[in-house]
């Protein structure tokens, strides 16, 4: 359709090969937990087996008695070494009531289970979990709380024994004359719903190596986390180094998927357990622990109603929604402020009110997890409009159609503010022809005849669409640096990090398309205080956009800079050179050429000698892009799906998910990103489903009982492109990481509903299980 | 998550097993390893002694003797399944096993092993019961057979002695020319059922059907025999009716419920389960249209 | 070394003798990571259930989580090391993988790859749903398996003996 690309260009646009293959191909890839210098102890901790309870007396005698153990802390052991004994993470926001920093370790009160209360240091793992067990721990269970819209009712019990109440933060996101609008619409629709998303489950847990360096007074702390920059900071600030004595490194990361962004308690514990020792000391999450103590997402009750004209047109959406925060605050209120602002995005909605209540619970911490938040604010809007749809007795596709905001409007600016304060403008995109190119290619002009198909042979199928614009590329701005040496190789260094998307090839790729095209001759780092100054690391869909974006204007400069070097060399006009591999060459003339090692060498300086050149020494560049405002990608999903009304079974057929990200720099790595949220989302709307009892004890701490996707359960994919290139940086590009999963939950309710009209039943949950599904055809048949 | 401590003894013999077994304290068999070795790394199983069972000469194999399998108990999930004698003449066990975990799985995992497991929802002890499979075990009293039927003694419990040790396991072949089906669902391919129907059909020359087996998996503690069903069946006329007849009897079970599946649920697929195998090990039968 | 029960073994690993002395409840993935230095075999649950570790045992894929060290005394095992011919040379399955864009973080990769080489010995000629059957038992959080599935198609075209 528009596929625009990058028409001229040598390398970007291209499906070139991974830099980040050759060793993970070979199992040489190098994860945290590859990572054992000599000397190396191995750490366990002691977790909460209760979700709310006193702690009375910690004794940690036995443990410490046991052979090949050589030291347990616990909260009062450390706290003498730390600046503060609580973590203090919560990103700004007015909207807080309470303030749930969370401790370094628990000492006198637990609040969900998992939550580590002691660390025992060994010679192995093995020797530290036998140590963990004999620490004992006394106990005063506590009530708790369990469901998040139980825990703001009047007379709840606390979460946390101390509070006034459980309502950690209220805000309301609200514009334009909502009362007015509900007064006079033609149709009003109410939706209560309850989604559901859990962890992340990257296949690599959490871990990190922290191995000091008596020589030179430092540490070095391998982490597998997603933002190393600020790992460091929040290390120093608490164990009271200077930046200089702390480098924080990413090694290859097995997947991060959004929990990995967050600061814990481990990597406290564990970089000052490697200081107090003067020993290499390594944790590594088992994936029971990622079950109890990574981030999670979870919860959320919605209380939604959308007002429309007699056409359909929205005129007013507003509601409640009451998220579970957890038990502390581990970033913020980020995920239902996402997940609210992304509810109206692509349509255009003259008036809005949707108040955000936060309520604290016993258990895991909520952060984002890849979508953070959009997924469910898609959901509620999605099923405001199909309500919407129903009661006007239009096709679901053509009151999206009306509603979408229209192409000629763009850039289309919102009264929604993000999280910083900065208006939410819609850049560009062609949201209607999305829609129409998906349902085309999913044929939803043809679906009745397919419906009938499956109904003779007794299966219901139905159909289903939903739209997402998703915030990408979130500011203010990432590092890079790019440096040419003299052996003429260009060594890239950014603050981004790497979680296993090819971050490394897709700066390569713009650093190469300026510096002669020789993937091979770019190496990057990613994910490195000694490499890089400074860095915000990955979320938000942001490395392409921002690393990207910096790379790409580091690399132009410092081309322009090697052409002006390489003319007064050659005694030629730098317009008439061009890069071509690794040297520089006159155009049309190849023979006459420079290496960029020799143009290295002529920079980098002689004593008493005149520099070439008009700018100084070396061959380098840094660039710290500032660009504020994200760039809004977008899409469509349509998914096709068979029921089994004997078993509740849910079988997607199809999924068609047509989108627009700007221009793609990779296709491929586009296309594996969009697969990889798709199946997440798939896994949200059908599979993995964190569960607790009543005394929020989890139920699922297996993968046995979260239930991933596997390659036997996704269904056929079809993903189609549209490239409307973003104004706001000269690439033209969007985010893509989180793209995938934020519509699929929609798509899939919308289309079980369409499959089960004859029962009149409409989805209101997610995750949606057979279970449900069956006692819901029962309740619709009077069974 | 790493197991705790224990003591590691790899006996060669079935006698040395056996004394290994009569002499130590709170000893654990280790079989392939599927179970026992995810109980020991979450620190769920804590045995003293851990006698392993892989070294053992002659436990696994499997021979045919006329209309008989024995089936060693260390023989591989994956081995049995590979069987031509399986595949083509006990299609029920072939459709079971290939339901098994994963091919990895498999690869280790052994026949008898799971079946001391005697996980409720476990393919292969639904699938002995309805192939009325015996179980040979060793003891230090020499060797004894007890029927799969009445091998479970209760929820995850075999009837097994804590000195004695599951040592092959006897299959009656089916006769030539039955009808098999073995179906089950679960959330995801590879997983354990929530609920399995096995079915086995015979029919006489005038059409009408001898006899018809029916066990369901993962529905109570132990496999059931649908005996109702069954003789509703006996001697009847196949219909589809007549099969949906059946499986209604499927509703009046007792069913397990737990903190995802409800007993009713578990009823519902029973029900389901059944007359789709019933139709299906009816369409298996030579002839059928 | 505090433990107290250890044992030494003999074991062949991609091809060369090896010889390490092991606690008994050592798993055989964690003896192949620490004591043989092969972190390409990676722990992803520790219980059976993502396939990460899966490793070749005289030639069957199988979970090294689910193995003693110990119980590896006397068997080849091939890990991901073993699987490319050299140096600079990478395994058909190896190559597709790379070509298909079948890898993302990479963890999961080597036990797809142990596990589809068994499984590409055995069914040289597979449909993509036998294929996404032997998989079944790896999981991938980045894929989505459609290009693992592509790969591994190719990959055994490549590995069938041509006419």
């Amino acid at each position: 359709m528009t596929k625009t690309g990058f028409p001229d260009a040598r390398v970007l646009g291209q499906d070139v090969p991974r830099l980040e293959d050759a060793k993970l191909i070979r199992g040489q890839g190098r994860f945290v937990d590859d990572i054992a210098p000599p000397g190396l102890l191995h750490a366990a901790f002691l977790r909460s087996p209760h979700a709310h309870a006193a702690i009375t007396a910690i004794d940690t005698s036995q443990a410490l008695a046991l052979p090949g153990v050589h030291a347990v802390h616990t909260l009062d052991d450390l706290a003498p070494h730390l600046a503060d004994t609580r973590l203090v993470v919560a990103m700004p926001s007015p909207s807080y009531r309470l303030d749930l920093h969370r401790p370094v370790l628990a000492r006198h009160e637990v609040v969900h289970v998992g939550e580590p209360i002691a660390c025992v240091i060994a010679d192995s793992r093995y020797i530290a979990e036998d140590a963990a067990a004999l620490i004992e721990v006394e106990y005063d269970i506590l009530p708790v709380v369990t469901d998040c819209e139980a825990a703001l009712q009047d007379g709840a019990p606390t979460a946390h024994r101390n509070a006034a109440s459980n309502l950690v933060a209220e805000m309301t996101i609200a514009y334009g004359a909502v009362e007015d609008a509900f007064a006079t619409a033609a149709h009003r629709v109410h939706e209560k719903l309850w989604i559901h998303r859990g962890g992340s489950h990257s296949m690599e847990c959490r871990g990190l190596v922290a191995i000091p360096d008596p020589v030179e007074d430092r540490l070095t702390v391998w982490s597998s986390t997603q933002m190393p920059h600020a790992a460091r900071r929040l290390l120093c600030d608490i164990i009271g180094l200077h930046e200089r004595q702390l480098r924080v490194v990413t090694p290859d990361l097995g997947g991060g998927f959004g929990p990995k962004l967050i600061f814990y308690p481990e990597d406290v514990v564990i970089t000052l357990a490697a200081r107090l020792l003067a020993r290499p000391v390594k944790w590594i999450e088992d994936r029971r622990e990622h079950f109890i103590s990574t981030t999670q997402e979870r919860d959320q009750a919605w209380d939604v109603e959308m007002a429309t004209d007699a056409e359909g047109r929205i005129q007013a959406v507003r509601g409640v929604l009451i998220h579970d925060h957890g038990a502390w605050t581990a970033r913020g209120v980020n995920v239902p402020q996402g997940a609210v602002s992304a509810m109206p995005l692509a349509y255009v909605v003259p008036a809005f009110r949707m108040q955000i209540r936060a309520a604290a619970t016993n258990k895991v911490p909520v952060t984002p997890v890849r979508g953070a938040g959009q997924p469910q604010g898609v959901f509620a809007m999605e099923r405001l409009l199909d309500a919407a749809a129903r009661a006007i007795g239009i096709d679901r596709a053509e009151i999206r159609r009306r509603n979408l905001v229209p192409a000629d409007r763009m850039p289309y600016e919102t009264p929604i503010r993000t999280r910083g304060g900065l208006p939410v403008t819609l850049d560009s995109g062609d949201y209607p022809a999305c829609q129409a190119m998906t349902l085309q290619g999913a044929d939803w002009a043809g679906f009745e005849a397919r419906r009938a198909t499956a109904r003779a042979a007794g299966r219901y199928r139905g159909i289903g669409l939903a739209n997402y614009v998703e915030a990408t590329g979130r500011g203010p701005f990432e590092h890079v640096s790019i440096r040419i040496e003299p052996s003429g190789r260009i060594f890239v260094a950014t603050g981004a990090a790497a979680m296993g998307q090819g971050t490394a090839t897709m700066l390569a790729q713009i650093v190469a398309e300026q510096l002669g095209a020789d993937m091979s001759n770019v190496v990057v780092t990613t994910g490195d205080t000694e490499a890089a100054p400074t860095g915000l690391g990955g979320s938000n869909s942001r490395q392409a956009v921002m690393a990207g974006s910096s790379a790409h204007a580091a690399a132009t400069r410092l081309r322009d800079r090697v052409l002006d070097i390489a003319g007064e060399l050659m005694e030629v006009a730098p317009a008439d050179l061009e890069i071509v591999g690794r040297a520089v060459q006159l155009k049309g003339v190849p023979q006459m050429r420079r290496t960029l090692a020799e143009i290295a060498r002529a920079v980098a300086g002689q004593a008493g000698f005149v520099l070439p050149g008009q700018s100084g020494p070396g061959l380098a560049a840094a660039e710290e892009l500032v660009i504020d405002a994200m760039t809004y990608a977008n899409g469509t999903a349509v998914a096709e799906v068979e029921i089994d009304i004997e078993t509740g079974e849910i079988a997607v057929a199809h999924l068609v998910f047509g989108h627009d990200c700007g221009r793609a720099m990779h296709p491929r790595l586009v296309e594996g990103q969009l697969m990889g949220g798709i199946a997440h989302g798939l896994g949200n709307a059908l599979f993995e489903f964190m569960a607790y009892d009543d005394t929020a004890q989890p139920l699922t701490t297996t993968l046995a009982e979260y239930l991933l996707m596997t390659a036997t359960e996704m269904p056929r994919v079809t993903i189609l492109h549209m490239e409307s290139p973003s104004p706001l940086n000269a690439l033209g590009i969007k985010g893509v990481g989180e793209a995938g999963v934020i519509p699929i939950g929609a798509a899939v309710a919308s289309a079980i509903d369409d499959a089960l009209s004859d029962f009149a039943i409409k989805i209101d949950r997610l995750p949606i299980s057979p279970v449900d599904l069956l006692a819901r055809l029962d309740q619709a048949v009077g069974g | 998550m790493k197991p705790p401590d224990f003591t590691y003894h790899a006996p060669e013999t079935l006698e040395q097993a056996l004394s290994l077994l009569a002499s130590l304290d709170n000893a654990r068999l280790l079989a392939g390893g599927q179970s026992l070795m995810p109980m020991l790394t979450m620190r769920f199983a804590f045995p003293d002694h851990v006698i392993d069972l892989n070294r053992v000469a002659g436990l696994a194999g499997i021979t045919q003797t006329g209309d008989t399998l024995r089936i060693g108990a260390m023989t591989r999930q994956r081995d049995l399944l590979d069987h031509p004698f399986v595949q083509q003449k006990i299609p029920l066990l072939a459709q079971a096993l290939a339901l098994i975990g994963h091919r990895q799985t498999r690869n280790r995992g052994t026949i008898g092993g799971s079946l001391c497991h005697l996980d409720p929802a476990a393919e292969l002890v639904s699938v002995m019961t309805a192939l009325g499979a015996t179980i040979e075990i060793a003891g230090p009293n020499g060797p004894r057979d007890v029927a799969m039927a009445d091998f479970p003694l209760g929820y995850m419990t075999p009837s097994l002695a804590p000195d004695e040790l599951v040592t092959a396991v006897h299959l009656p072949v089916p006769p030539p020319g039955h009808g098999a089906s073995f179906l089950e669902f679960s959330r995801r391919h590879g997983d354990f059922a929530i609920v399995s129907a096995a079915v086995m059909l015979t029919r006489h020359s005038s059409g009408h059907l001898a006899d018809a087996v029916i066990t369901l998996g993962g529905v109570g503690p132990v496999p059931l025999r649908l005996a109702k069903a069954e003789a509703l069946l006996a001697g009847q006329t196949p219909t589809p009716d007549l099969f949906t007849q059946a499986a209604c009897l499927a509703r009046e079970i007792d069913a397990m419920e737990d903190a995802q599946i409800p007993a009713w649920y578990r009823r519902r697929l029973a029900e389901s389960l059944t007359r789709r195998a019933l139709t299906a090990a009816h369409q298996s039968l030579p002839g059928a249209a | 070394m505090t433990e107290p029960q250890t044992r030494h073994i003999t074991l062949r690993v991609n091809g060369q003798a090896r010889e390490i002395t092991t606690p008994v409840r050592k798993t055989l993935a964690d003896a192949l990571r620490t004591d043989l230095g092969l972190t390409g075999t990676h722990l992803g649950c520790e219980t059976g259930l993502c396939g990460a570790c899966t490793i070749l045992v005289d030639g069957r894929a199988m979970r090294a989580c689910l193995m003693l060290a110990v119980q590896a005394e006397g068997h080849a095992i091939t890990t991901i090391e073993g699987l490319a011919p050299s140096p600079s040379e990478l395994h058909p399955l190896q190559q597709a993988f790379c070509r298909h864009h079948a890898l993302q973080c990479g963890f999961c990769t080597p036990g797809l790859l142990t596990t589809l080489v068994e499984f590409l010995h055995d069914v040289p000629n597979p449909s993509e749903a036998e294929i996404r059957e032997a998989i079944s038992g790896n999981l991938c959080r980045c894929t989505g398996y459609d290009t693992i599935v592509a790969a591994t198609l190719e990959a055994a075209a490549m590995l069938r003996p041509q006419p």
